[in-house]
């Protein structure tokens, strides 16, 4: 068998103090869902016919999308320029790709008055729509997240199908089915993988698009021509400052070593990527003269301040220290708050920068809302610690061997059993 | 299992051809949009406005929404405090101070302004929001899915939302009484007002007369008719004797709403070739970097 990565199922002790505190997060979020299906959406948010789209809009799924940026800049780095000594990373962040939009889905279904109609989305195009766009290839990626996943299931499952009683005469024709998928997979992979980048760099890119057509309801300091364009080179800046900062939570969690010696190697690129990033927007700024309204200060302004300066400036200064790139606290840090300013800047695009052409009073979110989303992020983190135990996602890197395929995304070649 | 690169461009063929294949369809996907040269319109004349809120029974009668008797319309309290189109009442008349000393103060009605390039109709996920040739842009409550993009996207902050449903909300503005007008009725609130301060007929005809009643009484209204040029022109134009702006109608500049990120969008998707042709770099690269390993390892 040659592997050069052997990820396995990890075994460890699921029930924790904090996974204790993370379900009860989980249910107090579904109290609230159940109240908003039951009530409608007026029930629990704080939304208003001046301020329609709140937190569940731009922090589930516009940050949601943006920090799930992790499976396809992984996937580009690891499987197309063929990078294998990052194929380690590639796993850990498929799943947190796959969860995270899963989570948008979810989320967008939470928002979505008429949630029931969301296939009419499939059937009534209209292609002059940001939004269809938006919505029509977050739906194919995140068919392609669950296809890109589903080798890991294969990988786990061939030849230890095992199902009890009555059942276990199915065991021997989903044994086949598993191999014959296995089979196509390896065959398919790679058109997969490609799709997957091409959706995500059109999807984060529109996302950037949405807000536009709101014209001066958006705070100039946001509506720019090139949001698009800044939508997603923050969407690829912070695809490895998510990576780095999960794969050191888990590590921590489950009781691993930190792999420091692929997460340097990774916080390599951040800086250069950061430093594009903020050369755009800060051109864009003085170009469009926006730097102006820094002078008066409000909430927009504090907010777009600490945007840039908490979650840009500061962790690109820490990712081109070469000396910070060795050390764990460093990194960690500075990922952290690569992952804060993304957060907030969709946030701040979306909410924050969104005023109403008439009077009205100002939106904060509801406890509803925010136990919605505060209960989303717990299950995804419980989901996450289930997949790790059930699924070979996380493991050690062997580098003497290295695998001949070309979409080496499962890690094996051959399966012994 | 091994792909050999002659699979690989096979499939790769195969499914690119699939994917062009959808080009076209997706470039003609749009709903109903239509700019006909005779649309309607109505300018209202707030000058002539007494804020009998009439208008505001007459639709909620034609829209059958429920309303109080008649005789309550008279309760001027309502003016305390600026209103704003709901989901129980499409259209609203609030009241402002009049800048000269001793004149009546000034009532401006407000509804929906059935854009020439409607941001809505350029917004909506699923199309359900049309403009007919009669200019009304109307939503269809068969396609909603209750995103509320065109309350992101409106640019008056018109549509609303039923946010108290918990099944089957909706969307509701001001449908230019679109099925009246299909009787050859003309709208509700046009045909009620005792002071005839709207008039409804061909917007061209309207920004005609509209600049005739400037120039025949250039001390009773300031210069400007609003909703001639804003967001690209509207159905619904309005005369006034004290600027727009303060009376609550937003600054607009002469752009349509929909207009750079239509543009924007469609430069992005022109006959999918910037995504195919990503793919097909990113294939490339794929291979290269794939046939460099290979052969570093021979």
């Amino acid at each position: 068998m040659n592997l050069a990565i052997k990820a396995e199922p990890l075994k460890f002790k699921f029930f924790t103090p904090g996974v204790i505190v993370l379900s009860l997060l989980v249910l107090n979020g579904l109290v609230f869902a159940f109240f908003r299906f039951v009530l409608g959406i007026g029930a629990v948010t704080n939304l208003s016919q001046e301020y329609p789209w709140g937190i569940w809009i731009g922090i589930d799924v516009a940050a949601g999308v943006a920090l799930a940026a992790g499976g396809f800049t992984t996937a580009a780095l690891g499987h197309i320029f063929h990078r294998e000594e990052y194929h380690l990373i590639t796993r850990p962040a498929l799943l947190t790709a796959m969860l995270g939009y899963t989570f948008v889905a979810l989320g967008v279904v939470m928002d979505l008055g008429r949630y029931y109609n969301i296939w009419h989305v499939m059937i009534f195009w209209n292609g002059n729509s940001v939004l269809f766009e938006v919505g029509i290839c977050v739906m194919a990626y995140l068919s392609v997240l669950y296809i890109e996943f589903l080798p890991l299931v294969t990988e786990r499952f061939m030849g230890r199908v095992n199902l009890p009683g009555l059942f276990a005469r199915f065991n021997k024709g989903i044994d086949r089915f598993l191999r014959f998928l296995d089979g196509g997979l390896n065959r398919a992979m790679f058109f997969f993988i490609i799709l997957g980048v091409v959706l995500s760099c059109l999807h984060q890119s529109s996302l950037g698009t949405l807000m536009m057509i709101a014209g001066p309801k958006i705070h100039p300091l946001w509506q720019t021509p090139i949001a698009p364009l800044l939508f997603l080179l923050s969407a690829i800046s912070v695809g490895f400052p998510m990576v780095i900062m999960e794969s050191m939570l888990a590590s921590r969690s489950f009781g691993l070593k930190p792999e420091m010696h692929v997460l340097s190697k990774l916080a390599r690129f951040i800086g250069p990527l950061l430093a594009v990033y903020l050369a755009f927007k800060i051109g864009d700024m003085v170009i469009r003269e926006t730097f102006v309204y820094l002078t008066d200060l409000n909430l927009q302004t504090t907010m777009f301040l600490i945007e840039v300066v908490v979650g840009f400036v500061i962790p690109l200064r820490i990712f081109l220290d070469r000396k910070a790139l060795k050390s764990p606290f460093w990194i960690f840090l500075a990922s952290v708050l690569v992952v804060f300013g993304v957060l907030l800047n969709r946030f701040n695009n979306f909410v924050i920068a969104y005023k109403p052409p008439v009077e009205a009073a100002a939106y904060f979110p509801s406890i509803g809302e925010i136990s919605i989303t505060v209960g989303f992020i717990a299950l995804e983190v419980l989901l996450y610690r289930l997949f790790v135990r059930v699924f070979p996602i996380i493991g050690q890197p062997d580098l003497s061997h290295r695998p001949r395929t070309k979409f080496a995304i499962r890690g094996t070649q051959e399966i012994e059993d | 299992m091994k792909q050999s690169r002659r699979d690989f461009l096979k499939t790769a063929g195969i499914l690119g051809a699939g994917l062009a294949g959808l080009a076209p369809k997706k470039a003609l996907a749009a709903p109903k949009n239509v700019l006909s040269d005779d649309r309607m319109g109505v300018l209202v004349d707030t000058t002539l406005c007494i804020g009998c809120r009439r208008c505001e029974y007459a639709c909620k009668v034609a829209h059958d929404l429920p309303s109080d008797p008649i005789e309550s319309y008279n309760d001027r309290s309502v003016f305390a405090q600026k209103r704003r189109p709901d989901p129980s009442a499409l259209t609203v008349v609030n009241e402002f101070e009049n800048p000269v000393a001793g004149r009546a103060s000034i009532n401006v009605k407000t509804q929906c302004r059935h854009c020439d390039y409607p941001a809505c109709v350029s917004a909506c996920i699923v199309g359900a929001f049309s403009k007919q040739e009669n200019g009304a842009v109307i939503w269809d409550e068969g396609k909603c899915i209750g995103c509320r993009y065109c309350m992101v996207a409106c640019p008056f902050q018109v549509p609303t939302f039923e946010y108290e449903k918990a099944l089957q909300p909706e969307i509701r503005k001001c449908d230019f009484c679109f099925k009246r007008t299909g009787e050859g009725k003309i709208p509700a609130c046009v045909e009620i007002c005792p002071m005839e301060v709207m008039k409804y007929g061909k917007r061209h005809e309207l920004v005609e007369l509209a600049h005739q009643r400037i120039k025949d009484n250039p001390g009773r209204y300031i210069d400007r008719v609003y909703g001639e040029y804003e967001v690209g022109g509207t159905s619904w134009l309005y005369l006034a004797s004290k600027e727009f702006e303060k009376l609550d109608f937003p600054e607009l500049g002469p752009d349509p709403a929909p207009g750079a990120s239509e543009s924007l969008q469609h430069a992005i998707f022109a006959y999918f070739v910037p995504p195919i042709s990503l793919f097909a770099l990113l294939g490339g690269i794929m291979w290269i970097s794939k046939r460099g390993k290979e052969s570093e390892e021979e």
